[in-house]
């Protein structure tokens, strides 16, 4: 079993990223889904995909909930089965996961697998109401604590326990915004520099406006396929060789840990005994930097530095472009934005295109293997992936 | 058991709304549950009972949220943390009655009962319970 393919990715699509003027998320999706049926000719989208799963958060946004048949439909795959899988931020990870099980059931040949999210047609307070949906009610909104909040609790307990500095976490955003700045489907193309990071405007202490990811509108989809059936559609299929999903308590206060998410922790485990690899073979990987914070986290929960030293492995250089760990090449959540239901993905997209050399100018030399960690709320879901190109 | 009350978070909010902080206890295995479960996720048992939880705690981490959602914006910017209560359970809840610039990790907390607001309509119509320096 380890390190056998699960599955293959024979194509991906990524809508533009961004504020989208008067676009629905059902026209946002068709953008993408055409991208991916437009890069893999020999697939018949009609005959060939047999069901969709798609991740999308909330219908508050649009007042459209029942998201599968309707992108199903919109992306032209009219009488599949269609199927929304909600997970919070990290919906679209669980949409991953389950199109692969559908496929490793036999039921099906093709699948593909996606997710969505249209937010910037409402307030920033609106939002603020909507994404805090996805914490615990009772104790955590009802007391005033927003989602950034959440995680300014976790950077606060980070700092205090490890010495993790306000300028480590900004570092996380300047290196993500000029990973950004060369994606031309990222939702922010500028370059930041420390000092404007660091005297952005408070948004949850410590955590500032430019440690915070964006309010975005997106789509993302992969098309998968049984590994025996990948060179019928393409000659460079991605495999998915491992695959984790855990979950934690909805309150973080319930928690044991505040400087660390069990659920990503597990996830990762899970996959990386799937795979049969270790942190030290991932050549790309595209993390959950929902929050800076987040992802010095995630450094330390995915074993590519010890317990504590994420604010150091940030500071090292080596999840740069340039770096032996390249993180978050598309620009992470922080620069190429964050539509909730797509992100997933999306990170599966961006490791889709570094395995496959066409990532352009972030194109990290050589990449073989890439992981993606994708974070439900404030780490009540975590799903992770490994990818190897063929 | 049928003179307990249920153990529900909506009764927890009740016992707050008398100014007291209440959790359940499972008969079986002797967890203590805060807010309250009808189950216990330790050992399965449903029988509870109430106990009075001592108010005084330390906090272990805070912010200051300065955006709020929309029912907080006139608050803002306002002080929330977890507390870890003197029989080691914790909660979350604003910090109250102390300068921001004072709170600091490991400080003594103890909690404090909001009169309930005759003005709400909507569910939920629970009152707030918050933390106050000792």
């Amino acid at each position: 079993m380890k390190g056998k393919p699960l599955v293959s990715i024979i194509s991906a699509g990524l809508s533009k990223f961004g504020k989208l003027e008067g676009l629905y998320g059902r026209e946002i999706f068709a953008e993408a889904a055409k991208e991916a049926f437009d890069r893999c000719p020999n697939l018949d989208p009609k005959k060939d995909i047999q069901a969709l799963f798609v991740g999308h958060m909330g219908e508050s946004y649009e007042h459209q909930g029942h998201t599968g048949a309707t992108l199903a439909d919109w992306a032209g795959l009219l009488h599949i089965p269609a199927t929304r899988t909600e997970t919070a931020c990290a919906s679209s990870g669980a949409a991953l996961r389950a199109g692969i099980f559908a496929v490793l059931s036999g039921l099906y040949d093709v699948v593909m697998v996606g997710g969505v999210e249209k937010m910037t047609n409402r307030t920033t307070p609106e939002v603020t109401e909507f994404l805090a949906m996805a914490s615990d009610f009772p104790f955590e909104q009802w007391h005033g604590i927003t989602f950034p909040g959440l995680y300014a609790l976790m950077a606060t307990a980070h700092m205090h326990e490890y010495g993790t500095t306000e300028e480590q976490l900004a570092m996380v955003a300047v290196k993500n915004h000029h990973n950004g700045y060369l994606n031309p489907k990222a939702h922010m193309q500028k370059e930041i520099t420390l000092e404007k990071a660091l005297s952005s405007r408070m948004i949850a202490w410590p955590l500032k406006l430019y440690d915070c990811s964006l309010i975005t509108d997106g789509a993302s989809c992969l098309i998968i396929t049984k590994p025996e059936l990948a060179k019928k559609y393409t000659d460079t299929p991605v495999h998915i060789i491992g695959s984790g999903q855990a979950s934690d308590s909805i309150g973080i206060y319930e928690r044991e840990s505040f400087t660390s998410l069990i659920a990503a922790k597990i996830a990762a485990k899970q996959a990386y005994e799937m795979a049969g690899v270790t942190p030290k073979d991932i050549d790309v990987a595209e993390v959950h930097d929902c929050f800076t914070i987040a992802e010095i986290i995630a450094y330390e929960d995915l074993g590519f530095c010890k317990t504590g030293e994420g604010g150091r492995l940030i500071e090292s250089g080596e999840t740069t472009l340039e770096g032996n760990l390249p993180v978050n090449t598309s620009g992470g959540l922080k620069a190429k934005g964050h539509p909730v239901g797509a992100t997933g993905t999306a990170q599966a997209y961006e490791i889709y295109l570094q395995l496959t050399g066409q990532a352009d100018k972030r194109q990290v030399k050589d990449a073989r293997i890439g992981l993606t960690h994708n974070v439900g709320g404030s780490g009540a879901t975590a799903a992770v992936h490994i990818f190897r190109r063929e | 058991m049928s003179e307990e009350a249920p153990f529900t978070i909506e009764q927890f909010y009740k016992y707050v709304e008398q100014g007291k902080l209440m959790g359940g206890r499972c008969k079986k295995c002797g967890t203590i549950y805060l807010p309250p479960r009808p189950l216990c996720t330790k050992c399965f048992s449903k029988d509870f009972e109430w106990v009075e939880i001592s108010p005084k705690g330390k906090l272990l981490t805070y912010t200051i949220i300065h955006v709020a959602p929309v029912q907080f914006q006139s608050m803002a910017p306002y002080a929330v943390g977890i507390v870890q209560l003197e029989n080691g359970l914790k909660i979350p809840g604003m910090i109250r009655d102390v300068e921001h610039e004072k709170i600091e990790i490991g400080m003594e907390l103890q909690v404090g009962f909001e009169k309930p607001s005759a003005t709400a309509s909507q569910w939920p119509q629970w009152p707030r319970y918050y933390f106050k320096p000792v």
